[in-house]
C-alpha cells in the first residue's frame, strides 16, 4: 500500500480527491498552508484512493500521512 | 520629556514585538505583549514585563481574537495598543473597538483607514489631491466583463488586485485576454478568503518600475513631515526583501516632490500618526501613486538610522496628543535585509526550530530579530525571522558593512535566505543602485549566464 505524505508542517487548506478517486503521477491531491503560502502537494505516484486522512484545519508534521492508495 | 503613556499592550508578535517592546524599555512605559499556544515560551514573551495567552495557534484564535486582546489590555491596566503591522494593524474595526473599550488605538483614526485600506478609494483620494495615480479603474469591477472592457482600454499587460488586499496577497499580472477569467478568479477567491471581500480593480501594468515610498509622520493636530524616501523595489512574490534609504532613483526635486505629494493625500484623507505612501517609478522617472500603509512599515528601521528619530516612539507620543517632530535632515545611507526561514531558491517556507544564531555586531550594524537560538517558528505564521540593518556614511560604505555582516549571520536549523541575500549584496546590479521590481529574476538571468 502506498502512502502520501505531507511534506512540510503546516495547515491543510484543501483536499481535492475523495476515496474512490484514480489519481495520476503528479496529480495535486491536497493543499497545504504554512508560513502564510499555499502550497500543493502533488502525488509522485499513480493509483486509486483507498482512504483519506486529513481534512481541512487539520495541523501535520513534515512526514505526516495524507492519503493511503490502493 | 515624560513618557507619552504609562502602561501598554504590545497586540502583535515576532520582531516587530520585540522592537515595539525595546522603545518601551527606553521610554520608561511598562508594556505586556500577547502570545499564542505556540508562541508561549517566545522572545517577545520572555522580554516583556508581561505577557497574556490569546488561544489556539491559528490567527483567528489568537493574534487576530479582538475581545481576548482586549481583555488582556484590560488586565495589564494598559492605556493603549499598539497593534504593529499586518493582523489588525490597519483594521478600522480594530481602532473602534479599541477606542469603545477605552484603549488608546496606536496608529491613524479609524476612519482614515477606512479610506486608505481601500484601494479603489485611495486612489480617488489621491487623484482628487493632485497626487499622480497608476492608470487604472477608479472604482471596483462589477464583473468579469467590466474587468474585460477597463483591461482593453488601458491596454495588456493589466495587475487585477483584491481592493482591500496587502502584503502582496490577490494580485495577478494579466499578460492577455485570455488568462483575464482565470486570474479572475483566483484574485476575487483570494481577496474573499484573506480579506473577507472579493471586490477586484485593474491597473495599468508599469514595465520593470522602481517601488518607491515615503514616510510621513502626521501630529495629533494634523501637521504632517516627510522623513524621506525608501527604495523597496527587490521583491518576491510581490513581497519586499531588501529596501533602502535614501533611493538612488530620486534627487532633491524629486524627493521634494513625492514628500509634497505624499503629505497631500495624507491630508485629504485625515490620516494622523505613522504612515506609508507608496508609489512605483516608471522607467522615465515620473512616480505614480500605489496604496496606502496606514501603519508602521517592516522596513522603518532604514528611516530611523537616516533620520535618528525612533518612530515607534513618534507613533506613541502622537497617539498620547503631541504634534510630529521637526523635519529631519536625511543623513547618510541605511540597508535593511529581511531573513526569512525559506529555501533560497525554491522561496519555499522552511519552519521549525532555531538551533543556533550568531548576529553580527559592529558601527552601524543593528539587527531587529524576533527569535533567539532555541526558538521554534511555528508554521502558522509568517516567515520573517528578523532584519539585519546596516547604515553607513555613503551607500558604498554601508554595503561594505552588508557584506561583513552577512557573512557574519549564521542561522542553524531551517533554511535561509541569507545565501540569495549575501548574492543581492555582492551583485554589480546591486552595487550599480541599478534597481526595478524584476531584479531578483534579473540576477539570476546573470548567474547562470
Amino acid at each position: 500500500m502506498t502512502m502520501i505524505r505531507s511534506n512540510m508542517a503546516g495547515v491543510i487548506v484543501e483536499v481535492r480527491v475523495k476515496p474512490g478517486d484514480r489519481i495520476a503521477a503528479g496529480q495535486e491531491v491536497v493543499v497545504l498552508e504554512s508560513m502564510k503560502m499555499q502550497l500543493p502537494i502533488a502525488a509522485d505516484v499513480p493509483g486509486t484512493v483507498k482512504a483519506i486522512r486529513v481534512k481541512p484545519g487539520d495541523f501535520v508534521n513534515d512526514g505526516d500521512p495524507l492519503l493511503d492508495l490502493a | 520629556m515624560p513618557p507619552p503613556f504609562r502602561r501598554i499592550l504590545v497586540a502583535n508578535r515576532a520582531e516587530i514585538a520585540v522592537r515595539v517592546l525595546r522603545t518601551c524599555r527606553r521610554l520608561g512605559i511598562e508594556a505586556a505583549s500577547v502570545h499564542s499556544e505556540a508562541d508561549a515560551r517566545a522572545k517577545w514573551v520572555r522580554e516583556a514585563d508581561a505577557s497574556y495567552p490569546l488561544g489556539a495557534a491559528p490567527v483567528a484564535h489568537s493574534y487576530l481574537n479582538v475581545p481576548e486582546i482586549l481583555a488582556a489590555a484590560r488586565r495589564f491596566g494598559a492605556e493603549a495598543i499598539h497593534p504593529g503591522y499586518g493582523l489588525l494593524s490597519e483594521k478600522a474595526s480594530f481602532a473602534r473597538a479599541c477606542a469603545e473599550a477605552g484603549f488608546v488605538f496606536v496608529g491613524p483614526p479609524a476612519g482614515a483607514l477606512e479610506r486608505t485600506g481601500s484601494k479603489t478609494a485611495s486612489r480617488a483620494a489621491a487623484a482628487a489631491a493632485d497626487v499622480p495615480v497608476v492608470p487604472g479603474s477608479s472604482r471596483r469591477l462589477a464583473g468579469l466583463d467590466a474587468a474585460r472592457e477597463e483591461a482593453k482600454r488601458l491596454g495588456f499587460p493589466v495587475m487585477l488586485k483584491a481592493d482591500l488586499g496587502g502584503g502582496g496577497i490577490g494580485i495577478r499580472e494579466v499578460g492577455g485576454e485570455p488568462d483575464l477569467e482565470a486570474a479572475w478568479k483566483a484574485c476575487t477567491s483570494l481577496g474573499a478568503s484573506a480579506f473577507g471581500d472579493g471586490a477586484v480593480y485593474v491597473e495599468k501594468r508599469i514595465d520593470r518600475p522602481r517601488h518607491l515610498e515615503m514616510q510621513v509622520l502626521v501630529g495629533a493636530g494634523g501637521g504632517g513631515v516627510a522623513l524621506g524616501e525608501r527604495e523597496c523595489s527587490i521583491q518576491r512574490r510581490n513581497q519586499k526583501v531588501v529596501e533602502e534609504a535614501p533611493s538612488t532613483a530620486l534627487d532633491g526635486e524629486g524627493r521634494c516632490r513625492m514628500a509634497g505629494a505624499a503629505l497631500r493625500l495624507a491630508a485629504a484623507v485625515g490620516y494622523r500618526n505613522a504612515g506609508t505612501v507608496e508609489f512605483l517609478l516608471d522607467r522615465s522617472g515620473a512616480f505614480q501613486f500605489l496604496e496606502v500603509n496606514a501603519r508602521l512599515q517592516v522596513e522603518h528601521p532604514v528611516t530611523e538610522e537616516t533620520t535618528g528619530l525612533d518612530l515607534v516612539e513618534w507613533q506613541l507620543r502622537i497617539a498620547a496628543g503631541e504634534e510630529a517632530p521637526k523635519p529631519s535632515p536625511v543623513r547618510g545611507h541605511a540597508i535593511e535585509f529581511r531573513v526569512c526561514a525559506e529555501d533560497p531558491d525554491t522561496f519555499l517556507p522552511s519552519p521549525g526550530s532555531i538551533r543556533g544564531l550568531a548576529l553580527p555586531a559592529g558601527e552601524g550594524i543593528r539587527c531587529d530579530f524576533g527569535f533567539d537560538a532555541g526558538d521554534t517558528l511555528p508554521p502558522f505564521y509568517d516567515s520573517l525571522i528578523g532584519k539585519l540593518v546596516v547604515a553607513g556614511a555613503t551607500r558604498a560604505q554601508a554595503i561594505e558593512r552588508a557584506s561583513r555582516a552577512l557573512a557574519d549571520l549564521a542561522v542553524e536549523g531551517v533554511k535561509t535566505n541569507l545565501p540569495l541575500l549575501r548574492r543581492i549584496a555582492a551583485s554589480e546590479a546591486f552595487r550599480a543602485g541599478d534597481l526595478s521590481t524584476d531584479f531578483l529574476p534579473r540576477l539570476q538571468r546573470t548567474e547562470t549566464g
